[in-house]
């Protein structure tokens, strides 16, 4: 788990990959009654489905929504804005319109660009109501006064006007259209997954500029410890050997019969995804199997490869403890190595974190055990870790090309690696 | 772990605080392994008491053809570190006076700790060689009178000061054994011979195939805290 | 230490966060009450304190007692009779005070017995049986004051709650195939089925059986199958790695309030917990018989006053008595006058075993393969189960192969006549391994209590707070020396009938020794009962002289039975809370009047 201390460690924005929903279409609101409790009560639900939260309140102060909390992106670190409606050091003095713009647009009201460590690409495609909804809620808080100098980048990022070359090539505005071949379900979870929930944003594969590369919408990220699986239904890499429900029981709970949330996703499922509504978790989970994923054909090691040989070893001495020895787990506590196709991810940049520093699972109402993973990381050589994970990555039906320790060595390097 | 311990109010230690210790440990999901031994010289013993240990122990528990005696197997060097560590300055232990002497099923009550009681039994032990006809040093004994020392003090017939002699002799015993069977980490047991003795598997953790397997023989070799060659890929 | 700081006043406070006060915790903050749980010793979680690439460690966890409450940090004084000057345990060794959240229940081997019904009603269905005579004069065995049938619910909770897994012998009074016959009614089967039994235990259950007995397997809290708890805590299945006993469990196949109740009550908002802070009194008002809450000192040694308006006293047996001595909760306990009831009627237990060794290369045990509440078990010897008439004592045991792994440092048994050391006991160690058998705590006697036989504060001796130590004054007496040798003898017999060459017969003998580990259950000295005059706390756990203070645990045990203490001593915390929140929380107040 990252120290609370650290700041997130996010490509564009988002500290977790946030499976947005709104609510249902609404009905015509007032623009001047923003009391309606209605339109506040849909407001709030978006604030948790779109994890506002995890950016914009700083853990340390625990001032809900005043900002401050670090966001690493690959360029420097930019720090939270403050979206209570103090008028001074807050969004108290914006116009719904304005508000519109930045959620929406990326344009600040002094007509400068966000960067887009503020998930923009993916808001603009909710739609005008559900941002109304979520201005009005988020005018119910209390105004903090708590001024936040968001920009920390280091030149030439520090200079905004550079974001509209970014804009130009990565932001494409415009609210979400139906498909009208696919079922309402379905939509509704294309309206969750790709606007507000911003799930491309730790799960779709990034260029060096860190825009959403094409045609790879949700193929698996990595950004430093952890790596944004493959959420598609691709059945070798992503998620396609879930069913429905074992992708909603995720969500909702952190756990199901085959994995566990950690890290980033834990904190995701703890802050939004558990607290969303099972219409919703059913939209998304129906769209993310429908997701195309990415055919490729890789074989797996011969199991007389030497790192094939001492992984072996040390997965038998060691791991079978909790995974047991075929690799299957205890539904609902120790996950499923086996039968979970994140394993044999493209990236192993999770695997790796995991087993050299641990992870605790998240704990949710419905499953509050929360089980962790020990870190191995002072017990293993680099040369061991990646056997090991060489060996889990090619064994019950997985095939991944073998790690090498140089990899395992420049993850123990990492900023969290070093904490202790 | 963190979400966890958001959501409980724990207080570590002072009350003041709100969220401490616990907190920050828990952002690595690890734990020390004790007081693993480091290799290299005596860290404690003086290269003369190191000799003499060694000596002892490997009549404690002496070669064989198939298995090392307690100086192959690194006893000597396993009581060194603990001796260097919290085991030989007592830690942990209940130390304040006044010390006196009880009934056996009192338990000890000694103001010395093992670190001084094999110091000063050693210099006695040494004191006491020195005068036998031949004035040799302990170290330098044949097998035959280091069991008669040996002897000796097991069966309180040597005394060396006070009641030492027995008591030296009772901790030596247990700490040789110790060193024989705890996991090599500490220094003894080395390349786990004697695991590999009596066929126990070591720190493994996971019997569920062989639970119903009754009267057969464990196939696997033993596994240190530190693993064992097999888990270092062998070069082509 | 400066004058204490004080604190926001708390529904309920609660001593020590082990198996009781997790689930007093638990129960009360249900109901609604604001709980602050203070815990001497430091947080502990499974992957962080005891991951499964480090627990496996039989010196740092058995010999160095890593998990345990340091002597250095407080201990007790020792004496066996009232005319010896006691001398301070310096380093634990006939039991091992736990220490940390999760106290006893993180390195138990969660063997999760019941009681007797006979049992609970220790001297009167004695006398009933054979005559007041029959007891020795200084024995001060007491009724309890609670009935099995009124137990039998919260044993039932416990067990669903940890997900034991084991054989019911008694349905409802319908006698069960393969389990206990002995065993009280139970209202339904055990949550899990039975564990898997090694070789040397499954041919210990064998051979009972030719001899005549019912043999069982040992109800475990280690689990046969993966189990989600009714508070929706999930369990893993035991894996058989022989590191329980001493040991926390690494795969969540324990049941321990980590694995069963605390991952719920973490999330509660009316939960706080404290750790490494240690409480130095209960304070009562001007009157002496209300608590007004807890002192404590943190481990900067500030000291903090806790208001509260009950309190929970669940600390470990010793700690709950001298937490009364020190607070002046009751009278203390004076053997002489016979009068008092604070340190009265303190036990242990009488434990025995039996080394047999069997012929190499026939018998390939394995004993490394177990779990720390493996075994198949006869209780023809326990309680009051066969006619004492014949054999002059009272009490006895359950017996059984129990060896809860093979960890060579303290496992590695050599036949009689073997040296200590060299050549011969080398080879004898490397012959009998695998062939040999140290169940360790084979037969499991019941200690009842004496008048002479109690805890008090030691005259001498202080803690690093300048408190006094308690002061323990124990020995067996004959009645338990007798019955050691006629359980042993039984349980010798077993061994024989399994082929065993040789055996040797470890009898209990006194006088009792501080030095040599003979099981953690000590019980008793803050015992509950009927009667104000001979008991500390009522039949809820509720002290007669401040009715805002209950004491759980084993303290409240008036006599000690030939069980392991978990699954009653967790009970009658079950039947306490429910009191609290039937009835006391109602009407605050003495729940029974004297």
């Amino acid at each position: 788990m990252p120290d609370p201390s650290s700041p997130l460690r996010l490509a564009w924005a988002v500290a977790a990959a946030t499976l947005l929903a709104g609510m249902p279409p609404s009905r015509a609101q007032s623009p001047q009654d923003n009391q309606d409790f209605t339109q506040i009560e849909r407001g709030r639900y978006l604030a948790i489905a779109a994890d506002c939260a995890a950016c914009h309140t700083n853990p340390h102060d625990q001032r809900a929504f005043a900002g401050g909390r670090p966001i690493q992106t690959p360029f420097g670190m930019v720090l939270s804005a403050n979206i209570t409606p103090d008028r001074e050091t807050g969004i108290g003095a914006w116009s719904d319109a304005q508000f519109d713009a930045a959620l929406r647009g990326g344009r600040m009201p002094n007509g400068s660009r966000l960067y887009p460590a503020m998930p923009y690409p993916y808001f603009t495609r909710m739609s005008r109501d559900d941002v109304r909804a979520l201005r009005a809620y988020l005018n119910t808080l209390e105004p903090v006064h708590h001024r936040v100098e968001t920009d920390q980048l280091p030149f030439p990022f520090n200079v905004r006007t550079g974001m509209s070359l970014w804009d130009a090539l990565y932001f494409h505005p415009g609210e979400l259209q139906a498909d009208a071949t696919k079922s309402e379900q379905w939509n509704r979870g294309a309206y969750l997954v790709e606007g507000a929930g911003h799930c491309g944003a730790c799960h779709t594969p990034k260029t060096w500029l860190g825009g959403d590369r094409s045609g790879r919408q949700l193929h698996g990220y990595s950004e430093q410890d952890w790596f944004g699986p493959n959420i598609t239904g691709d059945e070798h890499r992503g998620i396609g050997g879930w069913s429905q429900n074992d992708v909603v029981e995720y969500l909702k709970t952190g756990h199901n019969r085959f994995a566990a949330a950690s890290g980033p996703m834990a904190e995701e499922v703890a802050d939004s995804s558990s607290r969303m509504n099972s219409a919703d978790l059913q939209a998304i989970a129906s769209y993310l199997k429908d997701q195309p994923g990415q055919r490729v054909a890789v074989s797996a090691l011969s199991p007389f490869n030497p790192a094939m040989i001492a992984g072996a070893a040390i997965y038998q001495d060691l791991c079978s403890a909790c995974h047991k020895a075929d690799g299957t787990g205890v539904p609902y506590l120790i996950p499923n190595l086996a039968q979970t196709a994140s394993i044999a991810s493209r990236e192993p940049t999770s695997l790796i974190h995991v087993v050299l520093r641990g992870a605790t699972t998240v704990s949710t109402a419905d499953e509050p055990t929360a089980p962790a993973m020990p870190a191995f990381g002072d017990q293993l050589t680099d040369q061991q870790v990646a056997a090991v994970i060489t060996y889990v990555r090619n064994s019950w039906g997985h095939a991944a090309a073998a790690l090498s320790a140089g990899e395992v060595h420049a993850a123990r390097q990492t900023k969290s690696a070093r904490h202790r | 772990m963190i979400d966890k311990l958001r959501r409980r109010d724990l207080l570590t230690g002072t009350a003041a605080v709100v969220i401490g210790q616990s907190l920050a440990r828990a952002s690595v999901i690890s734990t020390d392994t004790g007081e693993p031994a480091k290799a290299g010289p005596w860290q404690y013993f003086t290269p003369a008491e190191g000799a003499q240990v060694e000596a002892l122990v490997d009549r404690i528990i002496p070669p064989d053809a198939q298995t090392p005696g307690g100086k192959g197997a690194g006893c000597a060097v396993f009581i060194d570190r603990q001796l260097a560590g919290p085991f030989g300055r007592h830690e942990g232990w209940y130390t304040l006076p006044p010390f006196v002497k009880g009934i056996k099923q009192q338990g000890p009550q000694s103001s010395k700790n093992p670190a001084q009681l094999y110091r000063s039994a050693l210099a006695a032990l040494e004191r006491y060689c020195r005068g036998q006809p031949g004035g040799k040093s302990l170290a330098e004994l044949p097998a035959e009178k280091l069991d008669e020392i040996l002897q000796a003090l097991e069966s309180s017939t040597l005394q060396l000061q006070g009641d030492e002699g027995k008591t030296f002799f009772e901790a030596l015993l247990t700490d040789t054994q110790e060193g024989f069977f705890a996991d090599p980490i500490y220094g003894g047991n080395r390349d786990m011979c004697a695991w590999k003795m009596i066929g126990f598997p070591g720190a493994r953790y996971d019997y569920r195939d062989w639970v119903g397997r009754h009267n057969e023989r464990y196939p696997h070799p033993p596994v240190s805290i530190a693993g064992r060659a097999d888990w270092t890929p062998k070069r082509r | 230490m400066s004058i204490a700081r004080k604190l926001p006043r708390k529904d309920v406070v609660v001593i020590g966060l082990g198996w009781t006060g997790s689930i007093l915790a638990n129960e009360l903050t249900d109901a609604g009450l604001d709980v602050v749980a203070i815990e001497r010793g430091p947080w502990r979680e499974t992957a962080v304190d005891f991951p499964p690439n480090r627990v496996q460690d039989e010196l740092r966890y058995r010999i160095r007692h890593e998990l345990f409450l340091q002597p250095g940090q407080t201990t007790f004084t020792f004496r066996n009779k009232m005319d010896q000057s006691a001398l301070p345990i310096r380093t634990w060794g006939a039991f091992m005070p736990p220490n940390g959240v999760g106290g006893g229940g993180v390195h138990w081997n969660a063997e999760t017995w019941r009681f007797l019904p006979s049992d609970f009603l220790t001297r009167s269905h004695l006398i009933e049986r054979y005559g007041a005579h029959f007891l020795p004069a200084d024995m001060t065995i007491q009724d309890w004051g609670v009935s099995y049938a009124e137990l039998e619910p919260h044993y039932d909770r416990f067990e669903y709650l940890c997900g034991t897994s084991g054989t019911a012998g008694n349905i409802k009074g319908q006698i069960q195939p393969g389990g206990n016959p002995f065993e009280g009614p139970r209202s339904r089967p055990y949550p899990t089925p039975a564990q898997q039994q090694p070789y040397s235990h499954t041919l210990f259950g064998h051979a009972a059986r030719e001899l005549g007995y019912n043999p069982f397997p040992q109800p475990s809290g280690n689990l046969s199958q993966a189990y989600t708890n009714p508070l929706g805590v999930r369990l893993g299945p035991c894996s058989y790695c022989g590191f329980c006993e001493w040991f926390g469990c690494a795969n969540y196949s324990k049941a321990s309030p980590q694995t069963t109740i605390l991952p719920v009550l973490v999330r509660k908002s009316n939960f706080q917990a404290r750790d490494r802070c240690e409480v130095t009194r209960i304070n009562l008002d001007r009157s002496g018989r209300r608590a007004t809450g807890v002192t404590f000192v943190d481990s900067s040694d500030v000291e903090w006053e806790q208001p509260a308006d009950l309190v929970i006293l669940s600390a470990y047996t010793i700690f709950n008595v001298q937490l009364l001595l020190l607070s002046g909760v009751g009278t203390a306990y004076d053997p002489v006058a016979n009068r008092g009831v604070i340190g009265r009627n303190f036990t242990h237990q009488t434990i025995s075993d039996v080394e047999s060794f069997f012929e190499k290369d026939k018998f390939i045990f394995n004993p490394f393969i177990a779990s720390g509440a493996i075994g198949m078990c006869i209780d023809e010897f326990n309680g009051d189960n066969f006619d004492h008439g014949p054999h002059g004592f009272v009490g006895g045991g359950y017996m059984g192969q129990v060896q809860t792994g093979g960890r060579p440092i303290q496992t590695t048994p050599v036949p009689p006549d073997t040296p200590r050391w060299g050549a011969r006991w080398k080879q004898a160690v490397r012959d009998n391994y695998l062939c040999a058998l140290k169940p360790g705590t084979g037969v499991h006697g019941s200690m009842y209590s004496y008048r002479d036989v109690y805890c008090d504060l030691d005259p001498t001796y202080k803690d690093r707070f300048g408190r006094p130590l308690v002061r323990i004054t124990m020995d067996f007496h004959d009645n338990e020396l007798k019955q050691n040798v006629f359980l042993t003898d039984r349980y010798a017999e077993v061994f024989r009938a399994m082929g065993a060459r040789q055996m040797v017969k470890k009898y209990r003998k006194g006088p009792y020794d501080i030095t040599d580990y003979q099981t953690t259950h000590l019980c008793g000295g803050a015992i509950m009962g009927n009667d104000p005059k001979t008991s500390a706390v009522n039949r809820y756990l509720q002290s007669w002289d401040v009715p805002n203070l209950f004491v759980m645990g084993a303290s409240g045990f008036p006599q000690n039975a030939g069980y392991n203490p978990t699954g009653t001593l967790a009970a009658l915390a079950y039947w306490s809370a429910e009191a609290i929140r039937s009835k006391y929380l109602k009407s605050p107040g003495p729940l029974v009047h004297a």
